[in-house]
């Protein structure tokens, strides 16, 4: 830290704003991550109390861990939430490297920095491949899209009438609350007949409706969004890690400020995928 | 900073161990929570939401206070920082009590919507579009 940060305890409280030090014993830079940190929590939490107010209007909502059971490799889907889970420990992961970059930048040790900053992007490149797998397979493989979400949960009782060729057979029972995923054959939507068991509908023959059209907008919106910040991060990362690398920060009189800053932008990916995990996944 | 730097380095293996374990019981919990792992066992949504939401929390609290140093700043930035994310604990209030009141009236939605098509399906003139809609309205 540079000296003229610091000020002696003993110092008249009421000339610490009179200018020339800096009253929060930070610098310039390092304050105003903190408050476009703060202002980004703003934004996200604007998406995320939308999610929370579209979910809570609808009378059904895809299951979590119905709609993300799939891991790469392994045959499914009986993996809830497996994936997902590996791709939150992969960024816990890079936030605990960019701790210990930090921690080597106030040692001035430029080839721990260099070294931890590496882990991180390489836990953030990580990251971001998982998303992009997970999307590819919403996309791909269970054709959600922004208008189309043919993830759903049934609001009664009954028994299929056919079967899907996916797992579902004819005469197949369900319950209210019991997830379903409508297939496409041959690049038509294939939804199922059936007839309900119990309830004042008790006897009617209907077919599987399409789940809330808000998912897959709110879903890929807000995990994009957090993508976009990961994308980001990890571009910046990698500038800083040239810079460290190259000895720039040697020469400064902040030292490893700049890895100290772009250890808070990520920090602050990590805490905010805490709360997509929790809104899209957990609950 | 008043911390030494192998204590330093001490705490972060701590606290990644510490989040580590919140999240394998948060997911522990979803999983047990919805019958994946005991057959027949089910906690009410009320419950499994609450425990995810204090989980998530403590790890929030971790990363912002260990992870980046907001422990060791000066009370003065804490609160311009944390102070203002105080106005989110009323948003999220208003807005679920908002979104569940459009879930609880979605049905007479969906009836007003329908008396709507029925006046617009009539046959008007061209140009009489918008008095209809007010007298009916």
């Amino acid at each position: 830290m540079a000296d003229t940060l610091t000020h002696p305890a003993s110092e008249n409280k009421e000339k610490l704003w009179n200018g020339g030090k800096s009253p929060f014993k930070v610098s310039y830079g390092k304050l105003m991550m903190w408050y476009f940190l703060l202002s980004d929590a703003f934004t996200f939490s604007g998406f995320l109390i939308a999610y929370g107010t579209l979910r809570a209007s609808m009378p059904t909502w895809p299951v979590p861990d119905f709609v993300f059971s799939l891991f790469p490799g392994l045959a499914g889907p009986e993996w809830p939430l497996l994936f997902v889970t590996l791709m939150t420990f992969i960024l816990l992961a890079s936030s605990f490297t960019m701790v210990r970059a930090v921690q080597e930048g106030h040692q001035e040790n430029k080839k721990g920095v260099v070294f931890w900053m590496i882990l991180t992007i390489v836990g953030g490149i990580g990251f971001l491949s998982c998303q992009a797998w997970e999307w590819t397979t919403l996309i791909k493989k269970e054709h959600v899209s922004v208008t189309v979400n043919p993830f759903s949960a049934h609001t009664e009782s009954g028994v299929y009438l056919e079967g899907d060729g996916h797992g579902i057979k004819e005469g197949d029972t369900f319950e209210a609350g019991d997830s379903y995923l409508i297939h496409k054959h041959d690049g038509e939507w294939h939804n199922l007949d059936y007839k309900v068991t119990d309830g004042p509908n008790a006897g009617q023959v209907k077919q599987q409706s399409f789940g809330p059209k808000a998912f897959g907008a709110l879903f890929f919106f807000i995990t994009g969004f957090h993508g976009f910040h990961v994308l980001t991060g990890v571009i910046f990362l990698i500038i800083i890690c040239v810079n460290a690398a190259t000895g720039l920060y040697v020469k400064r009189k902040n030292g490893y400020e700049m890895v100290e800053k772009i250890g808070l932008y990520w920090h602050f990916v990590d805490l905010v995928w805490v709360f997509v995990f929790l809104v899209f996944y957990l609950i | 900073m008043g911390h030494s730097y192998e204590k330093s380095v001490k705490t972060a293996y701590r606290i990644i161990t510490i989040l580590a374990v919140i999240t394998i019981c948060e997911v522990a919990f979803a999983l047990i929570g919805k019958g994946y792992i005991i057959e027949g066992l089910h906690f009410p949504g009320w419950l499994i939401a609450g425990v995810m939401i204090i989980m998530s929390i403590v790890k929030a609290y971790l990363i912002i206070y260990e992870f980046m140093h907001m422990k060791y700043e000066v009370p003065g930035l804490v609160k311009t920082v944390l102070l203002p994310v105080g106005l989110l604990i009323w948003a999220v209030i208003a807005f679920f009590y908002e979104g569940t009141d459009w879930g609880d009236r979605r049905e007479l939605i969906d009836n007003k919507n329908k008396e709507k098509i029925e006046t617009r399906a009539k046959p008007m003139e061209q140009g009489m579009v918008k008095e209809v809609d007010i007298k009916n309205q």
